[in-house]
Order: C-alpha cells, then structure tokens, then sequence
C-alpha cells in the first residue's frame, strides 16, 4: 500500500527524521489557520508521479496567493487521480538536494540501499550517479554500509533504515533530501508498506487509497479483483490462468474489463461473491476459464446456476476443464455459452464484447 | 532422476490438521509421497490419514523426515520454517500464500546459511511423477517422462502440464517456483538442476510479469543451458502499477514488462509461446528432442 507524502512525513517524525513545518488540509477556511510564515509551498496529495510537472505544487508568498493556489490544486486531476487534500508547508532555504532510499530488491534477495547526492529528480533517469549498497536482510544495516555516503546523512540513513524494516516496508525513498541550514531535511517521501504485513501494523492508515471501490470491496472478501480499461470480465482460477485469458482475449481484439481470479475454491457461495462482484463492475460479457484440478468443476458449476437464478447477468462464456467437467457441462447447458477449448473461449467472448 | 525430489522422499507435514494439510496428506498419500510425520503445536498424539502428529519438528525427527511442507498460516509460516531449518530439514516447501515479504526475506536467507533449500512461498509445490509430491498440484495431470517444467504460476502450470500429459509428453520435474517477489528457488536455481538431469531432455518455463526473473534466467541460458527450452509469459496485457493476483506479478515504472521477459528469453534462443496451450504442440515437433 502506497502512503500519501503527508503520512509518509508523519512516520518520518516519529523517526526523528527532519520534515518541513506543515499542514495538511482539504478545505480553503483551513488556510487561515496556518500557523507558518510566508512563503509557502502548497502540494497535491496524490499517489501517482510526475505531480511537479503536472502544476501540483505551488509556492504561494501571501495569503491571496495561497487560496489561489488552493482553488487551482483542489480543481486538478493529475493523471486520473483527484486531488483531495493539500500539504501546505513552509519554504525551505536549500542548500543542496540528494537522493535516499531502502528497498527491497527482489533480484537480489537483499535489501538495497540507494544514495545520489543529484536529487529531485526520478531515480530511473539519474542512473550512473546512484550508489547502490546490499544489505543482507539477517544481517541489517552495518556501520561500513553508511561510511559510502556522506557524513550529513547517515543519521538520517539510520532512521530511515530502522523504519523501512519495522513498518514492513517495500519501499521508503526520501526525494529529495535536502541540506537546509546545516541540517538534512526530507523534503518528500514515497513509502510503500506491503500488503500482506498490514494485519501487524494497526498504527497504519488502513484504507488502500489506490483501490477502486469495488477492488476494495472484493478485497474484504479475499477475492483478486483488477479493473481494466475493455468491456469483457474475466473469471478464471488462479492468477497466472487469468492473466493468460486476458493475454489470449487480446489475440482476438477482445478487450479484458475486469481480472477476477477466483482462487482455489470449493465453495459456490464463493463463486456466488465473485458474480456478485463482476457483475457491479457491468461488463458487456463474462468470460469463465476454469481448470479444476483441486477446484471441483461442478461446484463451480452450482455457484454460477444458483447466482444466474436469482441475478440478472450479462451472457456467459464458459470454458471448464478438469474434475467432474462432464457433470458441470450437462448442468450448465442452458445457463451458459459451453466451449471447450481455451482458444474458443477466448474467441467468442471478444466477439460478443466487440 | 529428477530434480530436488525423488521417490526416497520422507515427508513432514507442517499444519497437518488444518483442512488444507489434511486434504493434502491424503492426495499426496494417493500420488504415492511417503509422509512420516506431521507437526501441528497443541496437537501432538494425533493421527491424521495413518501419519502420526508431533507438537514440534524437533520431537517429529525421530521419524527421520527429511523434506517438510508447510501450510500453516501466514502469520506463523516464518516461525514454521526456521524450525524446521534449525531441526536440519534441507528441503522446505512452502504453500502458504500472503507471507510478509520481509519474513521470506530471513528465512531465505537463513535457508542459505544452512545449506537448504526453500522452494514457495506461495507455490504449488514439486512433483516427480513416478516417485514423489510435495505440494498440491491435481495428482490426475501428470504423466512420467523426459521433460523439466519451472514455472512461477499455480493453475496454469496445472494447464500447460495437462495438456504435455495429453500429447503424450511426460515431464520428469515440475516445480512451481511461487508468485511472490522474493522466493527460495528461482528459475535459474530450477534450470541448472535441469541442465544436469539427464533423465531431462527438454525444459518448460512458465513467467510472468514482475520482476527480472525471466531476463536473469535468460542471460544463464545462453551460457549454461544446452537442452532445448521452452516458455510461455502471461500478462502481455497487464497494466503497470497494478499487482495481477500475485503479489509479485506487478509491472512498476518501466520493469516487469512481458515484452521485455519475451525479447530476452527469444534472444537467448527460447521458443516463447504465444498461448499456453501450443507449448506442447512445439515440443512435440521439435525432432531434435525426440
């Protein structure tokens, strides 16, 4: 779960990681309430990047200034997500602007520690002048480990470090980190706890505001819901085996609206919630591609009779496969449009979406 | 032969009571596993299918494992596997799914340090048909023959295996290495064992999007793998920025893309399907394998 920069700055206090004076807002009246000298900095509350370019950080000098700023924030979607709440902070003199983070590098198995003394800047464009320093997970971070980066900022690299592995995070980046007034101060912050850590962590915030609605609602229920841009839903067990349908519905200029991977389930109450779902979502077709191995084809086959019995849905485009496929195919034959292969599955539901 | 799992397999089942490890003892009884223990705290003296359960992997080492499987839950599967590490196992396979990715990170690690190998987190295990299963992969899908399967998904590897079965392909090992980000076992890992397998005569790689698996166990094929391999990516349509089920199918920034996991692997010589179904199609045509 990605953390807006004013939690993220939260956390970083409680690190005794330096932060700017700031507030965070969602309405103009609070604008007087702010207790900072002139000049400010007012910042878009998003999750994507690319928020600076986008006009999502504004210095205002006064007060008018200030709910000019705050009109124009608060009216701006940066890349299809609105604004909702504002940073306003003071203006710091900076000296200099670095780069610093901990992550967790999955190809190495390791935790890595990233330094540029170039900040403010996207990490992926400033490669040759990153250091990047391993850390062995059973090990932690060693003393010899910030002796590679300036003396200014290994406390802050210590903080850092300590939070990045108690908050279960998969990310925890300060840019940039500048030197203002002696002092290493973090001027934004980008932290991504993992998901599955949330349940021993009750001091984080706990709604997932990258989620839509319904991939939240689904969610709750334990059910692996995507939306997608197309008009098709696609129901399959297992993640890789609804990826490759959506993959294969491509191939035929059908356009996936909506990943829902079942998981392995005996429960037809479970398939139940799952059409529950998808059929909020209002896709143009579903599309079902199931392979029981462990998953028993005709219970999946009664979940879908007993919701169809009492819901409207879209047509069915089914293709199962495996354990007690005969059985399912007989009791599904006048609810569902029965292929048999992948490849026809596919096939006939981009044509009904199109 | 077959890689990492063979019929001298003694199994122990960690979270034998709960209703995954039950169900699983008895499919993996079925496939012909010998499973001497299980271990489940607090319920020591049991039996669950005729297999004795333990409080503790120290008291179930008398029966003599020597691979364990565990399914206990998330919140305790790190605890699980460094017990079992710390009683000598040297193979752990770990079904679980959700683990936190800094409690993998450790006993991966710790793993390392004692020379054992992890295979998961949130896998379907390893099977050698013939000989052995650790996992939960349908007993009904395979069929013993010559060629290796690695694969980072659940139910498609189930789907591709069936459909090698069905064309008459046996397999020799199919592992499925686990959608998270950080795993024990890796496609290289899996490649090796293969490459030195002589029972092996072709290999199958099932990716997917996430990560640089892939292009690392490309660059290790052009210069260590000589038999033929084949591979099939899913989430050429994925969006970035959005976890795909697995926790480690995520495409973020410019990594993890499909296209350059194809280009990499088709660069090294790969025969890269465009659908999961002609992997056995291809194979079966390749005459230099057969």
């Amino acid at each position: 779960m990605k953390l807006f920069e004013w939690q993220g700055k939260e956390l970083f206090s409680s690190y005794g990681i330096a932060v700017p004076k700031g507030k965070v807002i969602d309405k103009k009246e609070e604008l007087e309430k702010i207790d900072i000298p002139f000049p400010w900095v007012l910042k878009a509350q998003v999750l994507v990047g690319g928020r600076g370019k986008a006009g999502g950080i504004k210095i205002a000098n006064d007060m008018e200034e200030a709910r000019k700023a705050f009109d124009e924030i608060m009216a701006m979607e940066i890349k299809g997500e609105k604004v909702k709440k504002i940073l306003v902070e003071e203006k710091a003199e900076i000296e200099k602007e670095m780069y610093l983070s901990f992550f967790l590098d999955r190809s190495s198995r390791q935790f890595l520690m990233m330094f540029s003394s170039k900040g403010g800047v996207d990490i992926e464009s400033m490669k040759e002048n990153v250091k990047k320093i391993y850390i062995n997970p059973l090990i932690g971070l060693q003393q010899y480990h910030l002796r590679k980066i300036p003396k200014e900022v290994r406390q802050i690299a210590r903080s850092l470090y300590n939070l990045f592995v108690e908050k279960d995070c998969e990310l925890a980046e300060i840019n940039p980190l500048a030197i203002a007034g002696g002092e290493a101060l973090a001027l934004d912050s980008k932290i991504i706890i993992d998901d599955n850590a949330m349940y021993r962590h009750g001091e984080l915030p706990k709604e997932n505001a990258e989620l839509t609605p319904l991939e939240r609602e689904a969610r709750s229920k334990g059910i692996a819901f995507v939306q997608l841009d197309g008009n098709i839903g696609v129901i399959a067990n297992g993640a890789g085996l609804t990826m490759a349908t959506l993959d294969a519905l491509n191939e035929f200029n059908g356009k996936g609206g909506v990943f829902l991977d079942l998981g392995g389930t005996d429960d037809p109450e479970k398939v139940k919630q799952a059409l529950e779902i998808m059929v909020k979502a209002k896709p143009k077709v579903i599309l079902i591609n199931l392979f029981g191995g462990i998953t028993k084809c005709d219970t999946v086959a009664k979940g879908i009779i007993e919701f169809m019995q009492e819901n409207e849905t879209p047509p069915i485009v089914a293709r199962i496969k495996g354990v007690n496929e005969d059985v399912a195919r007989e009791m599904l034959k006048d609810y569902v449009i029965a292929v048999d292969s992948f490849q026809e599955v596919a096939k006939k539901a981009a044509e009904l979406g199109g | 032969m077959a890689i990492w799992v063979d019929e001298d397999i003694r199994l122990l089942v960690q979270g034998i009571t709960g209703h995954q490890g039950q169900f699983h003892t008895k499919a993996m009884q079925e496939f012909g596993t010998n499973i001497v223990a299980g271990v489940t705290p607090g319920k020591g003296g049991m039996q669950v299918h005729g297999v004795p359960v333990y409080d503790s992997v120290e008291d179930a080492m008398e029966r003599e494992p020597n691979a364990s499987i565990v399914f206990v839950p998330a919140a305790f599967a790190r605890d699980a596997v460094i017990e079992a590490l710390d009683a000598g196992i040297k193979l752990i396979v770990v079904i679980t799914e959700n683990i936190p990715f800094h409690d993998t990170m450790q006993f991966v690690h710790y793993a390392m340090y004692k020379n054992a190998r992890v295979i998961g987190p949130n896998c379907p295990g390893i099977a050698s048909p013939g000989k052995s299963k650790i996992g939960i992969f349908p007993n009904i899908i395979f069929k013993e023959g010559n060629v290796g399967v690695a694969s980072r998904s659940g139910t498609l590897t189930y789907e591709i295996v069936a459909s090698l079965s069905k064309a008459g392909i046996g397999q020799s090992t199919c592992v499925g290495l686990g959608g998270d980000p950080i795993t024990g076992s890796t496609f290289i890992d899996a490649l090796k064992a293969f490459e030195e397998d002589e029972e092996t005569k072709a290999i199958v790689m099932v990716g997917e999007i996430g990560g640089t698996a892939e292009e690392e166990a490309a660059e290790y094929i052009k210069r260590n793998v000589s038999k033929p391999v084949y591979a099939y990516i899913a989430g050429r349509t994925a969006p970035p920025g959005k976890r795909m089920g697995h926790a480690g199918a995520i495409i973020a920034g410019n990594m993890g893309t499909a296209e350059s996991k194809i280009a990499a692997l088709e660069d090294a010589g790969v025969v890269v399907a465009r659908f999961p179904y002609e992997i056995a199609g291809l194979i079966k045509n390749d005459k230099e394998i057969w």
